[in-house]
């Protein structure tokens, strides 16, 4: 310890005296719940979405928390800070929800042992770091399906944003989906490279569908592709949130983010002290993963199909990930009625035969 | 067939902001001031357009509301570089940045809200036509707008006194202010000018493009108008050839991928910055016809002494 | 009615004054936006310029974030001098922290003392390759520097997403697009216990004294002086344009990469695409605000980081939208800008004779020159 720590340290500790003296005078103090966005929460998709969740949180527990949050914070140099200072600053639970937040949670967390952890995303943990996903790609097989059985064109559009795991695996689990309705069902894949640039995005959906694509898709966060699939009376998915307002006529369905139930039992454990790092990826069964109501646009014989493969992969009979699949180029992945490790999808950087398009090696 | 057209009418919708935001541009840099907000006055543009049409109901209160934002952003620029005399670079860029910050702040209660398509032009008999009827006579209209104002900006400067006189200031500012011009007032029209079509690219993205409001949607837009204007080598015409030449690229370039082009989607990304730059060069490369073309007094700071 | 009239000589008690001015201004202005926000003004003001400046930690995070805004600033405002206009930095900090970044993912997991030096040097190389881009089609071609460097930030960004999905992603990371975690001794050494501020900020330190002496004491930084203010004398002189904008750009392009390196090797640890967040753009910003000189980019770089991280604590404590800082930032720099203009003119009512001096103009360059 130099000179200046010490000084710091002792101010430090001089001042953290007087705060307890402060603060032992109130009642029990509430919980401080911190989350970290790394977009605006007026995304209208990912980040907006975990928003709903704190408010969940608010909503649940009204005066015996204390929420505040952060929004564009980037993946860079600046999230290291922003969630340090959040921890510093008497955060007791702290939501990083974005893949880039990763190695700041874990080095600010190895630095304060008392505050929790629960970082979004990522596959790294240490005893104050939990971490949590959703099984979007269950609901990426369901949506692969109803756009299969209601494609006229046997041509479906995507727009993805990069080729990240997460994102090759919905491609996949959506076209495996697709398959076993019409096996001779065409993906036209587009990457914008940006998880948000409406302009571009609106762009790229209508090169898909000049293409002759007549549904879309989206792995991207803005509803300017659904507002383009209703402006030419075709069909799309939203993505992360509900996104009929953009698209009442247009919208099919959209994979929902559901956070809430998962935020508040997480600070209902702080609160009882039983809180323990864990590893959480849900689905459908536990409803992080919801699809929103389905549009007018959707027949019924749609609707029973799309609801049959939604109980049985919440039943566990159907898994969307089962073999036999071939990779894209041929080489066999999983046997006949092998079922992929979780480690496997996570990790996922191979188009299944079928799908066509190459990604970065 | 089909396919051509509507690849032609994509274009023709990626282009037009820039078209709107550069031939703006192109007056304020003839009048001899370089202001790089043009990111930061489209972005104004584009929220004030698209609150004032969900107000008021009515597209052209949109589109004034947009160009007149545009132009506040402009004169504000204009106070503090013509008045206060302060660096256009700088300003410039911090003209962005609370573009950016302010667009934000009053988009906040609009994340959500979304407009009907806006209507494309449809004159009976002449868009039937195949191909060439949605070419020619379908489109919105303020695509033809905008082409008006290439054409306009053009005969303005070439054809008019006024015109004229705004070259001058740009090519001499002295002389011009000792001939009697009044050579601030000039530019402070320049670019409150260039700040109204600036907010018109906006208008268009919010309005037409997507149409919805959502945070910094201009995504880099205004930097390429920037460009463009030199890429045009400040002659309007060129302005649009130029634009329409991006956004070509852009669009083909979604398309290759749709077509299951094999080469990384990062590397076509980079196409349409790369094709600026090799036609930047191709056009700088003949130095003398360059330096008839560029304002002399491109960004530098005047003060009448006597 | 007042009118701005030009001193005979620069005020020198005005050069102090003026930030004063602004920040005043800057005061008054963000009462007003607080309050219409209804947010308490008092309150956000405290947290944004004082709060940051009470505890060690935040103090070390001023030079975490104010380290690359000064070397990057320091290298710009040489070229600026001479209207050699390199709008591209953050293109250059990307290619840095690639180029250097990719020498310690080459040595994984060996290294030693020698490791560091030779990152940096990298990193350095790498933004003077990128800069170079733009020298050569400015002094071979014509072509407008300011929109070559500006074009090439894109496609640097580009690249960094393209290599770190690709070549450079972590063997162990379920390719998720990031490089390995480097090396320990590849990371830069802590200037302060249990913090992030790093050596780099000495390196800021010695960059802006190198650069002092460069401007006010040798005879390229006169060079570089005259060509900024008066090209055509300094072409009469003998001096070479060519010389000018390529030393323009190696000593900005360099620092940038460096800056970028130090990123990569200091706060961050690792390559990720989202490392390039805009410290190129902001250091034009400083370095106009520092007025060129580089004890003046120190001040402007360490207020500039301020506002930034009180910012931050006024966003995390009373829930302010990023969107408020911003704006405040934007009316900030319009004050700082727009009160410069007191150094050399003085208020007076209109009507009085004016006395003949011209303010010293910086002109950038679009147009090739002569």
């Amino acid at each position: 310890m130099n000179r200046a720590t010490r000084l710091f340290a002792g101010l430090g500790a001089a001042l953290g005296l007087a705060l307890a003296v402060v603060g032992g005078a109130g009642a029990a103090e509430p919980l401080k719940v911190a989350f970290v966005y790394t977009g605006p929460i007026g995304d209208h998709g990912y980040s907006y979405q975990h928003d709903v969740g704190r408010k969940a949180v608010e909503k649940e527990f009204g005066d015996k928390v204390k929420v505040s949050y952060v929004e564009n914070v980037s993946e860079g140099p600046d999230a290291e800070r922003v969630i340090e200072q959040l921890a510093a600053s008497g955060n007791k639970l702290i939501f990083t929800t974005s893949f880039g937040f990763m190695n700041p949670t874990i080095k600010v967390a190895a630095r304060h042992p008392d505050v929790k952890f629960e970082h979004a995303t990522g596959f790294k943990t240490a005893k104050n770091v939990g971490i949590y996903n959703a099984r979007f790609y269950e609901g990426r097989y369901i949506i692969g399906q109803m756009a299969a059985k209601m494609s006229k064109s046997g041509t479906i559009g995507y727009i993805a944003s990069f080729p990240i795991p997460e994102v090759v695996m919905g491609i996949n689990a959506a076209y495996l989906g697709a398959k076993t309705v019409n096996p001779n069902i065409k993906f036209k894949i587009i990457w914008v490279s940006s998880w948000f640039d409406p302009g571009k995005e609106s762009d790229a959906a209508k090169a898909l569908v000049d293409q002759g694509a007549d549904i879309l898709m989206q792995h991207t966060d803005s509803p300017a592709a659904m507002k383009l699939a209703e402006e030419r009376g075709i069909l799309a998915f939203g993505q992360s949130s509900d996104m009929a307002d953009f698209g009442p006529k247009a919208q099919l369905t959209s994979i929902v983010d559901d956070w809430n139930y998962y935020y508040i039992s997480r600070v209902k454990a702080v609160m009882d002290g039983s809180w323990k790092p864990d590893n959480v990826w849900d689905g459908l069964k536990e409803k992080m993963v919801e699809l929103a109501p389905y549009g007018p646009a959707v027949p019924d014989d749609v609707k029973k199909m799309a609801d049959e493969t939604k109980a049985k992969i919440i039943s566990g009979e159907l898994h969307p990930f089962i073999g036999p699949i071939a990779k894209q180029d041929g080489t066999p992945w999983l046997k006949d009625g092998e079922k992929a490790q979780d480690k496997d999808l996570l990790s996922m950087n191979f188009f299944v035969q079928g799908v066509e398009g190459s990604l970065p090696k | 067939m089909d396919l051509v057209l509507n690849i032609l009418l994509g274009v023709a919708v990626a282009a037009t902001p820039l078209v709107f935001a550069s031939i703006g541009e192109l007056i304020t840099e003839r009048s001899g001031v370089l202001n790089l907000g043009v990111e930061g006055m489209m972005v104004m543009g584009a929220i004030a357009a698209f609150a004032a049409t969900l107000a008021s109901g009515s597209y052209v209160v949109g589109i004034v509301a947009g160009a007149a934002a545009g132009a506040a952003m402009g004169a504000l620029f204009g106070l503090l570089t013509l008045s206060l005399m302060s660096n256009q670079v700088a300003t410039g860029l911090a003209l962005t940045l609370f573009g950016l910050g302010l667009s934000a702040l009053i988009g906040q209660q609009f994340a959500g809200a979304s407009l009907p398509q806006f209507p494309r032009v449809n004159i009976p008999v002449l868009t039937a036509i195949p191909f060439i009827g949605p070419l020619i006579f379908g489109q919105d209209a303020l695509v033809y707008l905008s082409i008006a104002l290439v054409l306009g900006v053009g005969w303005f400067l070439t054809k008019t006194r006024a015109g004229l006189i705004l070259r001058a200031t740009g090519e001499n500012h002295d002389a011009a202010h000792a001939i009697g011009y009044p050579v601030i007032g000039i530019r402070y029209l320049a670019v409150t000018f260039g700040g109204a079509c600036a907010g018109l690219g906006g208008a268009y993205l919010s309005l037409v493009q997507t149409p919805l409001w959502v945070e910094r949607m201009t995504a880099g837009r205004g930097w390429i108008a920037l460009a463009l204007v030199v890429f045009a080598s400040w002659k309007p015409l060129r302005v649009l050839g130029g634009a329409y030449l991006f956004g070509g690229i852009t669009i083909l370039q979604l398309h290759s991928q749709a077509l299951g082009l094999k080469i990384d989607a990062q590397i076509l990304s980079m196409l349409p910055y790369l094709a600026t730059i090799v036609v930047l060069v191709v056009i700088s490369r003949d130095a003398t016809r360059m330096k008839l073309n560029a304002p002399s007094c491109l960004g530098k700071v005047f003060y009448a002494t006597s | 009615m007042f009118k701005l009239v030009p001193r005979k000589e620069p005020l020198n008690a005005m050069l102090y004054a003026t930030p004063f001015i602004a920040l005043l201004l800057t005061i008054v202005a963000g009462f007003a936006l607080f309050s219409a926000l209804g947010k308490d003004p008092a309150q956000a003001m405290y947290l944004i310029f004082i709060k940051p400046l009470t505890s060690y930690n935040s103090l070390a995070e001023l030079l975490v974030k104010g380290a690359p805004l000064i070397l990057i600033a320091t290298g710009l405002a040489i070229g600026f001098r001479a209207g050699v206009w390199n709008i591209g930095a953050e293109g250059q900090f990307t290619i840095g922290a690639i180029t250097g970044g990719s020498v310690a993912l080459a040595f994984y997991p060996d290294g030693g003392f020698w490791l560091l030096p030779l990152m940096a040097l990298a990193g350095a190389l790498g933004g003077m390759a990128w800069a170079a881009i733009p020298a050569l089609l400015r002094t071979r071609f014509n072509a407008s520097e300011i929109l070559v460097s500006l074009m090439l930030v894109y496609v640097a960004t580009l690249l960094l997403s393209l290599l770190v999905h690709g070549p450079l992603r972590d063997p162990e990371g379920f390719n998720f697009p990031e490089s390995r975690l480097f090396q320990d001794s590849a990371l830069l050494p802590n200037l302060l216990d249990g913090t992030r501020a790093n050596v780099g900020f000495l390196v800021a330190l010695v960059a802006v004294g190198a650069a002092y002496i460069y401007i006010e004491r040798l005879i390229f930084g006169f060079q570089v002086k005259v060509m900024g203010q008066a090209p055509r004398a300094a072409r009469y002189a003998g001096f070479s344009e060519r010389r000018i904008v390529w030393s323009s750009f190696m000593i900005s392009g360099g620092l940038a990469g460096m800056a970028g390196l130090f990123e990569a090797a200091g706060p961050v640890g690792q390559l990720v695409p989202s490392l390039p967040v805009g410290y190129g753009f902001t250091a034009i910003i400083v370095a106009f605000l520092g007025r060129l000189h580089p004890v003046g980019i120190l001040f402007a770089g360490m207020l500039m980081a301020l506002t930034y991280i009180g910012g931050e604590t006024a966003q995390i404590e009373m829930s302010l939208p990023s969107a408020t800082t911003s704006v405040f930032q934007g009316m900030l720099l319009f004050f700082l800008l727009g009160a410069d203009v007191l150094v050399n003119f003085r208020l007076a009512r209109a009507g009085k004779p004016l006395v003949a001096t011209k303010p010293a103009a910086q002109s950038p360059a679009l147009e090739p020159a002569e």
